[in-house]
C-alpha cells in the first residue's frame, strides 16, 4: 500500500472531525464527552473533564458566552442543547476545581504576565503546569477585580477557582503597576493581559494600532517586541467575551512555551481557535426534542435536569458507513481507524498481522462509498491491502482457498464450454450464465439458453466457465489474467460475439476488466426478445433486492423492474438500488468469516417481511440458507409446479449441478455420449450434517474421494466405542476424515471434518 | 496443542483395521507454513497412521494454524 494513498484514505474519513460544538468552542472544550457523562449522571468525571479544559471552571460556568450552543446541531432537530447551562450545573454542584499541579520544566523560565483578569491568569495556569516561573503583576488590590463586579458570578466561585493556585508557587503581586519596558528586560517573557484601554506609553517598546492598542498576531498574540505577547479584552474594543479572553491566554501561553523553547511560533496551529467542522451528521435520523426547562429558572438545571438536558445530545457522529455495514460495524470502529490498522498490518515487521481476517472480511459490496459524505469506500482500501498480502506471500492460504478451488473446477474440463449454437457456424451473441447461477439452477440454464436460441436470430453461442470474480476479490492477479485469458481465447474462437450474462458478478467482471468485451444483462435482452411463454403472470408481492456488484446500473435495474411487473409482480423496494447491500459472497467475505456474512445476509433479510426477489444466485441461495423465502427472476420466468419455496443448494450441489449441467448439455443439445469417470458409491448424508457440511466448506465430493482411499488402501480405523469407521486422506494442502458406517451398500456419513497441518508419527 | 492430551479412556478404543493394531500414545510432529512442533497423539504403532479427533482439528489445532497463517 502505498503509504501517500493511506494518508489520502484517512483524510476523506471525517469520523474524528470534531463535533461543531467542540470546533467552535475557542478552546475546543469536549462538549460532547462532557454532555454524555452528565446524561450519564458521572457529574464527578464531567466536573473533571471540563476542569482540564478550563483552569477557571467556576467563572466560565457563570460567564460562558458560550458560541457552543450557536453551533449545535441538535438546533436543527429542536432545540440547540443548553451546554451553558450544563457547565453551570457542573461548577455549582462542584465547587472544589482540582489543584493546579507545578510541572517540571527541562530549563525553567521566567515570565511576568501583566493583569490579572481571565486571559493574563490563564497564561499564569498554563506556564505554571509547564515548570516555569511565573510572576503575576495585577494594579488593583484583587485578582479578577472586573469580573467581581458582575452579578451573575457569585464570588465564591472566584474564590474557589483561585484555589486552583495555592501552592503553585506562582507570584502574585497585587497594587503594582510596573514599568514594562523593565519587564521585558528581566523576565524570558512578558504576557500584557491589561484591559481594554489604549496604551500609548508602550509606543517606543512594541508598535500600536492607530488607536494606541499594542499590535499583536491574531495566531500567536506576539507584538513587534520578540519577549512581549498581548491578548484579552485589550483585542477586543469592548466587545467582552469571557472565553475568548481565556482562548487569548491559552494561545499566548503557547506562544510563550515555543519562544522559550526555540519552537516555531506558527507552525501546526491552524486548529487553533473558533472553527468550522468537517463532521457530518445525519440530522434527518434523529427527531426533533425541545430544551428541557429548568423548573427553577434562576437556579439553573438540577442534577436530574441536567441529565436530561444532555441526553438530549445526539451525540455528533458520521458512522453512516457504520450504521449501515454490519462489517464495519462488527470490528467496533470506523475506517480512519481500520485504514491505519490495515496499514500497520502490511508494515508490521515482528509479530501477528492482527487485521489479515479484517481485511478478507469486506465484501467489497461499496455500500460504504454509497452513504460516505466524501465517499470512501473500504472496499477499495481493503483490496489494496489484498494485493498487499498476495504480493508479500502473506495471505492467510484458509481465507480463500475453498472459493479458489471452487473456482479451479469451473475453469477445468469438468464445467468449462464454448460452442457455437448446435446447427451453427457462428454466433450473434453468446449466452454466460456464470457458475452460481449453472449450480443453484442448472434448468433455468437450460430453459433460457433454449429461449435465446428460438428468439434471436445467427446463433447463439453458450460458455460455461469462470469469469474470474472470485480471483479478482482475492487479489489474485495472476489466476485472474489465466482465467480471463482463457475466456479471451474461447471467446475469440466463436468470433468475439456479444456477450449476455445471467450472472451480475460476472457482469461486473466483464465491464470492469474485459476490455474490448460487449456485454449485455440477460435482463435487458429478455425486454427485448420477450419472455418465454409459460412466465407467471401473477405472483404476491415481493421485495426487490438488486445485487450490489449492479449498484451503479440503472439500466438493469430498470428492466428488472419491467420484467417483474411483467409477471404480474407488485414489487417492495427496500434502500433502492443504489443502497442495495452484499449477501455475504461478495469479496468471498463468506469464507473468510462467515459470522460477519451472516450478520450481513441477517441484516438485509430483516428489512421487510415479504419474500424476496432478486437476479443472482448467490444472493438467492444465501438468503434461503438463512431462512428467507426468496425466488430469482428466473423462478418467475420458469414457475416451478413444486408450491415449496427453494432451499440454499449449498457448495457441494453447486459444484456437482454445474458438472452435471454441462454432460446434460453436451449430450442432449449437440450430442455427445459421455460416461461417468468417477466409480459411484452411494453415500447417506442426514440433512443435519449436510448443513454441518457446508459450515466447514467440505463437498461431498471431498467426502466421496476420502471413502474411496480408505476401502482401497485399507486405511482406516475403527472406533469400538460405536462401532464408526474413520477414514482420513490428504489429497492436496487439505485433511479430511470421516467416520461412517457401511450400510449394505451404502455409506452412512455420520460427520466429517478437516484440518490443514501435516502429522507425522515420529519413528 | 500438547496441552490437550487424548483421554486416557480413548487409548483401547481405536482400532487401525489394516494392521489390526490398537492405537497408542505415540510422539507426533505436527507441521503447517514452515513450523513444526511434537505433540502425543493415538497413532497405530505398526503403520503410523494418526488419528486426529474432531475436537482437536476445529480446537486447538485450527487456532494454531490461524495464528501462524498470520505470523
Amino acid at each position: 500500500m502505498d503509504s501517500q494513498q493511506v494518508k489520502l484514505w484517512e483524510s476523506r474519513c471525517i469520523e474524528e472531525a470534531p463535533p461543531a460544538c467542540n470546533a467552535a468552542c475557542p478552546v475546543h472544550l469536549d462538549v460532547r464527552g462532557m454532555a454524555e457523562l452528565i446524561a450519564k449522571g458521572d457529574i464527578k468525571a464531567a466536573y473533571a473533564l471540563f476542569c482540564r479544559f478550563i483552569p477557571f471552571p467556576g467563572i466560565i460556568g457563570h460567564l460562558c458566552d458560550h458560541p457552543c450552543e450557536t453551533a449545535c446541531r441538535r438546533s436543527e432537530a429542536g432545540e440547540a442543547i443548553r451546554i451553558h447551562e450544563l457547565e453551570r450545573m457542573l461548577s455549582a454542584s462542584c465547587m472544589e476545581p482540582p489543584p493546579l499541579r507545578r510541572g517540571r520544566a527541562v530549563e525553567k523560565k521566567r515570565v511576568a504576565v501583566v493583569g490579572g483578569g481571565l486571559s493574563g491568569l490563564t497564561v499564569a495556569a498554563d506556564l505554571i503546569v509547564k515548570g516555569h516561573h511565573v510572576v503575576v503583576y495585577e494594579t488593583k488590590p484583587e485578582l479578577f477585580s472586573r469580573l467581581r463586579s458582575l452579578t451573575a458570578l457569585p464570588s465564591s466561585a472566584i474564590e474557589a477557582d483561585l484555589l486552583r493556585f495555592e501552592n503553585t508557587g506562582i507570584e502574585f503581586l497585587c497594587n503594582r503597576k510596573p514599568d514594562i519596558a523593565m519587564l521585558a528586560e528581566e523576565f524570558d517573557a512578558v504576557y500584557l493581559g491589561i484591559g481594554p484601554q489604549p496604551m500609548p506609553v508602550l509606543a517606543g517598546l512594541v508598535k500600536l494600532t492607530n488607536d494606541d492598542r499594542i499590535q499583536a498576531a491574531p495566531l500567536t498574540l506576539a507584538s513587534s517586541h520578540a519577549k512581549i505577547f498581548a491578548g484579552g479584552s485589550h483585542r477586543y474594543d469592548g466587545n467582552y467575551s469571557p472565553i475568548a479572553s481565556l482562548y487569548d491566554g491559552r494561545s499566548a501561553a503557547l506562544s510563550i512555551e515555543r519562544v522559550l523553547q526555540g519552537a516555531s511560533l506558527t507552525a501546526n496551529r491552524e486548529n487553533q481557535g473558533s472553527q468550522p467542522t468537517r463532521l457530518y451528521v445525519n440530522i434527518a435520523r434523529h427527531a426533533p426534542l425541545s430544551a428541557i426547562q429548568p423548573a427553577t429558572p434562576a437556579q439553573g438545571y438540577t442534577l436530574a435536569e441536567a441529565q436530561r438536558e444532555a441526553a438530549r445530545c445526539f451525540p455528533c457522529h458520521c458512522l453512516e458507513c457504520v450504521k449501515v455495514c454490519p462489517y464495519l460495524e462488527h470490528y467496533g470502529a470506523y475506517p480512519k481507524r481500520y485504514i491505519r490498522e490495515i496499514y500497520n498490518n502490511e508494515t508490521i515487521v515482528m509479530g501477528a498481522r492482527k487485521s489479515n481476517r479484517m481485511i478478507d472480511s469486506c465484501t467489497l459490496c461499496g455500500l460504504c462509498a454509497e452513504v460516505c459524505p466524501e465517499q470512501l469506500g473500504m472496499g477499495e482500501v481493503c483490496l489494496s491491502a489484498r494485493q498487499g498480502m498476495v504480493e508479500k506471500g502473506r495471505m492467510p492460504i484458509s481465507h480463500h482457498d475453498f472459493a479458489l478451488r471452487d473456482l479451479e473446477f469451473s475453469r477445468s474440463e469438468a464445467f468449462a464450454f464454448a460452442s457455437h449454437q448446435p446447427g451453427h457456424t457462428e454466433s450473434a451473441a453468446v449466452f454466460y450464465p456464470g457458475c452460481q447461477l449453472a449450480g443453484s439452477s442448472p434448468e433455468h440454464v437450460e430453459k433460457i439458453y433454449a429461449h435465446l436460441c428460438q428468439k434471436i436470430e445467427g446463433g447463439v453461442g453458450l460458455m460455461l466457465g469462470c469469469c474470474g470474480a472470485p480471483a479478482q476479490w482475492a487479489a489474485r492477479t495472476d489466476l485472474f489474467n489465466a482465467t480471463r485469458a482463457e475466456f479471451h481465447s474461447a471467446w475469440s474462437a466463436l468470433g468475439k460475439p456479444t456477450i449476455i450474462s445471467a450472472c451480475s458478478s460476472c457482469y461486473r467482471m466483464f465491464t470492469d476488466h474485459y476490455a474490448n468485451v460487449a456485454v449485455e444483462a440477460l435482463w435487458t435482452t429478455l425486454e427485448r426478445i420477450g419472455l418465454p411463454d409459460h412466465a407467471l403472470l401473477k405472483s404476491h408481492p415481493l421485495a426487490i433486492h438488486d445485487p450490489c456488484t449492479t449498484r451503479h446500473e440503472t439500466a438493469v435495474h430498470q428492466s428488472i423492474r419491467r420484467l417483474a411487473a411483467q409477471c404480474g409482480v407488485d414489487l417492495i423496494e427496500l434502500d433502492g438500488p443504489e443502497r442495495t447491500s452484499c449477501c455475504g459472497f461478495g469479496g468471498l467475505a463468506a469464507f473468510a468469516n462467515p459470522t460477519v456474512a451472516d450478520k450481513i445476509i441477517d441484516q438485509r433479510i430483516a428489512q421487510s417481511t415479504a419474500d424476496y426477489l432478486t437476479y443472482c444466485a448467490m444472493c438467492r441461495d444465501n438468503f434461503a440458507r438463512r431462512g428467507k423465502n426468496s425466488v430469482h427472476i428466473l423462478d418467475l420466468l420458469y414457475p416451478s409446479k413444486n408450491a415449496l419455496p427453494r432451499s440454499d443448494p449449498g457448495f457441494s450441489a453447486r459444484q456437482e449441478s454445474r458438472g452435471r449441467l454441462k454432460k446434460r448439455l453436451q449430450r442432449d443439445l449437440w450430442g455427445k455420449d459421455l460416461h461417468e469417470s468417477l466409480p459411484e458409491i452411494d453415500i447417506i448424508i442426514s440433512a443435519e450434517v449436510h448443513a454441518d457440511l457446508e459450515k466447514k466448506l467440505i463437498l461431498l465430493d471431498d467426502i466421496r474421494q476420502t471413502l474411496l482411499h480408505a476401502e482401497r488402501s485399507g486405511e482406516k480405523l475403527l472406533d469400538k466405542k460405536n462401532g464408526h469407521m474413520i477414514a482420513c486422506h490428504r489429497p492436496l494442502r487439505i485433511t479430511y476424515w470421516v467416520e461412517y458406517t457401511v450400510e449394505k451398500n451404502s455409506y452412512l456419513v455420520h460427520r466429517a471434518y478437516s484440518h490443514r497441518m501435516e502429522l507425522e508419527m515420529v519413528p | 496443542m500438547s496441552s490437550i492430551p487424548p483421554p486416557s479412556s480413548q487409548k483401547e478404543d481405536f482400532l487401525c483395521i489394516k494392521c489390526e493394531q490398537a492405537l497408542v500414545l505415540r510422539k507426533v510432529n505436527a507441521s503447517y507454513l514452515g513450523s513444526s512442533f511434537q505433540v502425543d497423539l493415538l497413532c497405530c504403532p505398526s503403520c503410523g497412521f494418526v488419528y486426529v479427533p474432531e475436537a482437536l482439528a476445529l480446537g486447538k489445532m485450527l487456532q494454531v494454524e490461524q495464528a501462524l497463517e498470520d505470523k
